[in-house]
């Protein structure tokens, strides 16, 4: 599980990711996909997938784990392993303010 | 506290015992008994000693270090003649007792020697030149004895004697073997199996065999100098070996008073009937009626036995075993198992013979599984023959396939002949070495290495191999998979069964579903896409379409490309376009910078390299409808130029195929849906290769294909029917597809779906109209028709907050500040 520490940021209003779907936010260098999963809470991890780079945010979600849309390799949202020996994705804490997503701690 | 074991018998029941015990970490100071002289060896390879292809060294499984490392006593060559169950001793003939807390009975079985005059000399047990054929000392004898002669009579057609004679052509010329029964092997072959295999060991191996033949005497004085039948023929020679049949060793047991019917009575523990602490084992046992004299149910009550004994498992059970052989039987490649013959009028026999030759191959399947099989002269599908006897698999619609390899890439390679590094699965590049580390790894399932690996996650041609390998690395105890007959692997429920629960319960979205039809209620994303095909597919318009349910390709309705950006196809029914529309396409891959323009094998064209965000306004620009060339849906209608310019075609091929898509554009299905119309039998759109195919015929009439396919499959379409006019054409299109989509598995393509169900079943749903639904078919395809939008009108006003927006750098984001 790799947890990367990053600074408090404000990526936007929560309605801007419907729920069960992620969207991508570049913050610094970063690229972080922010998932809003059917329950109400957040996930935040590395937007890009090691395998063959792609686009996380565009995968399909459950309350677990994200499923690329290139070759359906998956990952823990919570700890960021893959379930299919793939290296690991960076997770970072994020959660929701007054309507607001707050990346960082 | 150590308990002392006490084993009579040292050969492979025996030994193979006390192995699984000791690997079982039981703790007992064993001691055993063996009647032979010797460690343990495998007796199925006296027959290779025989032949002179194996020496004695070579046949030993455990030589006198292995008793010694286990702190084992062997007594070799001690014989056991007496069991006091209550004082819990063994006798030997040598007067020693010793006792047990334990005793395991695995004597096995001695050769038997059918009543013939003279076969006995008082002084000496057999006449001169009279051997059995069980022992290493038989063994040993014969081999000494037919070096200085001549001529040797095999009495047996079974295995044993089979092998024998081959054996003994090693040691002199010529060899006679004479069978009491009407054709070799009769317990394991049918007549004309049996008489495939005399005329191969005749004519190949040059061993003369009489069956039908009585032997009643032994001729000879001091030594043998022939053998006399039933009808008084005398055949002359000088060495006699009885392979008529074994018999099991239970003097003993029953001596002692244990019971004893035809074998040493056990129950599924292999413990002996009413009795705590005395086990059998091996072909001196019998369970559940049955004796067995095969090494593999041994194994399978070795296992049982030692579970039990050592207190690792007491819920162990044998329950029998199905038997099935795969041998060389004298060089000969003999596989049987089940029944040989059928039992009753239902049982569908399936043979082929080819006596030129000597192959003969005999399938008896009864309610749809695999009751028995015999093979002689090519054992290549024995194995998985076997198989599926042994798990009573669903058996291929095409039985032929269960007799020979037909076509296929993965064919039928044996995972025991491939290197580690080889590439089983082409797409996804995994070697056989990754699936054999995730099956040691514990994941026995079939579908849990495919996850795990992605092996047979591509085109899916390697599946087979996949589950080959998988079960032979785990030693061929693959798990059975409970989520294999799923429609979806998060929702425990076979589609019939989801479709029935989802219309009791009105489930009109996907989380309904979960909710409502999973345990504990979790939602599983690898399973939304199927869920969302099946409940558009079901509620039509009212169907609760939640987004997150889709894939990304039916978010934002075009094909995710390894860069993350998006394909774009419109749609250009049956491949015809016009000037017009051309120029419209150029400008518009122009204006936007269009990577790649490309022509499909559908007949349309393909604008490569759109980055998410420009898709709204290309399709604006581009102004024609999405072309599905990303849905699992109905994809294209490919045509050729048919009757209108082409001076062959002879119907109207342009104008049925662009009607075709016209109606059924969009359509969801469990997976794509390639179509063709093609205007004569030359084939020229490809019409036979497609999941549905319309081959126009002289006449004005059209032959409809389906099940077709030309992608990692190939399969040519099975005709459906030959109708007189294009409306018929149409509306047969639309029932076969929505009986497709109402029936097939998710990703099940019209290529194995339609042999699934089988041709002649689909005609009389579809055509014949024997079920009365032909009618249910058409309305609900009807309603599905009404109900198609272009999905490329959702592009003024996004359907969801971001949806068009991008999820990669493919161009700088707008950049959120950064507080410090």
């Amino acid at each position: 599980m790799t947890i990367a520490p990053i600074a408090e940021t404000v990526l936007g209003p929560i309605d801007e990711i419907p729920f069960g779907e992620g969207r991508t936010y570049a913050v610094g260098s970063d690229m972080i996909a922010v998932f809003r999963l059917r329950d109400g809470s957040l996930r935040a991890v590395s937007a890009v997938c090691p395998h063959k780079g792609g686009p996380l945010a565009d995968g399909q979600i459950d309350n677990r784990v994200v499923v690329c849309p290139l070759h359906l390799y998956a990952w823990d949202l919570a700890t960021g392993c893959s379930q299919s020996g793939q290296p690991p994705i960076s997770v970072y804490p994020v959660r929701v303010d007054d309507g607001h997503i707050i990346l960082g701690d | 506290m150590t308990q002392r074991l006490v084993v009579i018998g040292n050969g492979m029941a025996g030994a193979r015992t006390v192995e699984e015990i000791l690997a079982r970490g039981g703790d007992f100071s064993i001691t055993m008994f063996g009647d032979e002289p010797y460690g343990n060896y495998n007796r199925i390879m006296l027959s290779n000693l025989l032949a002179g292809v194996e020496d004695e060294a070579g046949i030993y499984l455990n030589d006198l270090s292995w008793y010694a490392d286990n702190n084992i006593t062997l007594n070799a060559g001690v014989k056991i003649e007496r069991i006091d169950r209550f004082a819990k001793k063994v006798y030997a003939t040598d007067g020693t007792a010793t006792p047990y807390d334990k005793l395991i009975i695995a004597t096995g079985s001695s050769s038997w020697t059918p009543p013939m005059k003279n076969v006995h000399n008082p002084k000496r047990g057999f006449h001169q030149g009279v051997f059995a054929f069980r022992t290493l000392d038989d063994t040993r004898g014969m081999i000494r004895y037919a070096r200085d002669h001549e001529r040797a009579v095999v009495i047996g057609g079974g295995l044993l004697g089979l092998e024998a004679a081959r054996g003994l052509q090693n040691h002199l010329s010529d060899v006679t073997l004479l069978h009491a029964a009407g054709h070799l092997m009769e317990r394991q072959l049918d007549e004309k199996a049996g008489h495939m295999l005399q005329a191969s060991v005749e004519n190949k191996l040059g061993i003369k065999v009489i069956t039908k033949a009585m032997t009643t005497e032994i001729l000879g004085k001091d030594r043998v100098t022939g053998v006399k039948l039933a009808d008084g023929t005398v055949i002359p020679c000088d060495v006699v070996v009885i392979a008529a049949g074994i018999r099991p060793n239970t003097q003993v047991a029953a001596d002692s008073g244990l019971p004893v019917e035809r074998g040493i009575v056990v129950d599924d523990q292999m413990r002996v009937q009413d009795e705590d602490d005395i086990y059998s084992v091996g072909e001196c046992a019998q369970h559940r009626g049955n004796l067995y004299g095969l090494v593999a149910p041994l194994w399978d009550q070795a296992k049982v036995l030692a579970d039990h004994i050592t207190g690792r498992d007491t819920a162990a059970a044998y329950t029998g075993s199905k038997l099935s052989t795969k041998l060389k039987v004298a060089g000969i490649d003999v596989a049987s198992m089940g029944l040989i013959a059928p039992e009753t009028d239902d049982d569908e026999v399936i043979v082929y013979s080819e006596p030129k030759k000597g192959v003969y191959k005999q399938l008896i399947i009864r309610d749809g599984v695999l009751a028995g099989a015999i093979l002689v002269g090519d054992n290549s599908k024995a194995a998985s023959l076997i198989q599926s006897f042994d798990r009573a698999q669903a058996l291929p619609e095409e039985r032929a396939e269960m007799l020979f390899d037909i076509g296929g890439p993965a064919g039928e390679v044996k995972p025991e002949d491939m290197s580690d590094d080889a590439q089983v699965c082409n797409c996804n590049g995994v070697s056989k070495g990754a699936i054999c580390g995730v099956v040691n790894a514990g994941c026995k399932t079939v579908s849990g290495v495919m996850d795990k690996t992605r092996a047979g996650k591509g085109c899916g041609t390697c599946k087979p191999l996949v589950q080959r390998i998988v079960e032979w690395a785990a030693g061929g105890e693959a798990e059975e998979d409970p989520a294999a007959s799923w429609y979806v692997p998060g929702v425990p429920m076979p589609k019939p069964e989801l479709m029935a629960a989802i219309r009791t319960h009105e489930l009109k979205s996907v989380s309904a579903v979960f909710d409502k039809l999973v345990p504990g209620g979790e939602h599983d994303a690898k399973s939304k896409m199927g869920l969302a095909s099946l409940l558009k597919m079901m509620w039509a318009d009212q169907y609760v379409d939640e987004r997150d349910a889709r894939f990304i390709n039916d978010r934002v309705h075009g094909n995710i490309q390894k860069d993350g950006t998006f394909s774009v196809v419109p749609q250009m029914k049956g491949g015809v376009t016009t000037p017009a529309e051309l120029k419209r396409i150029a400008e518009v891959a122009e204006k936007y910078n269009v990577p790649m323009v490309k022509l499909t094998g559908g007949q349309r064209i393909d604008l490569l390299g759109i980055p998410k965000e420009q898709l709204p306004a290309m399709w604006a620009d581009l102004d024609m409808p999405s072309g599905y060339a990303y849905a699992k849906s109905f994809r294209t209608v490919k045509t050729c130029v048919g009757s209108d310019f082409c001076r062959f075609g002879v119907g109207d091929s342009t104008a049925l195929g662009i009607a075709i898509e016209e109606r059924y554009q969009g359509l969801e299905g469990p997976g794509k849906m390639k179509l063709a119309v093609t205007g004569c039998p030359r084939n020229c759109a490809e019409a036979y290769v497609k999941d549905l195919g319309v081959v126009a015929i002289d006449g004005g009439k059209w032959e409809i294909y389906v099940g077709g396919a030309a992608g990692a499959h190939i399969r040519k379409g099975d005709l459906l029917c030959t109708v007189g006019s294009a409306e018929e054409v149409i509306r047969l299109t639309g029932r076969f597809l929505q009986y497709y989509r109402e029936n097939a598995n998710w990703l099940e393509r019209t290529y194995a779906f339609v042999p699934r169900i089988g041709i002649e079943r689909i005609r009389e749903i579809v055509v014949e109209d024997t079920d009365g639904i032909a009618e249910a078919l058409d309305a609900a395809v009807e309603e599905a028709v009404q109900s198609y939008k272009d999905p490329w009108k959702e592009r003024a006003v996004p359907a969801t907050p971001g949806q068009f927006r991008t999820s990669l750098p493919l161009t700088v984001l707008p950049q959120v500040p950064v507080r410090s």
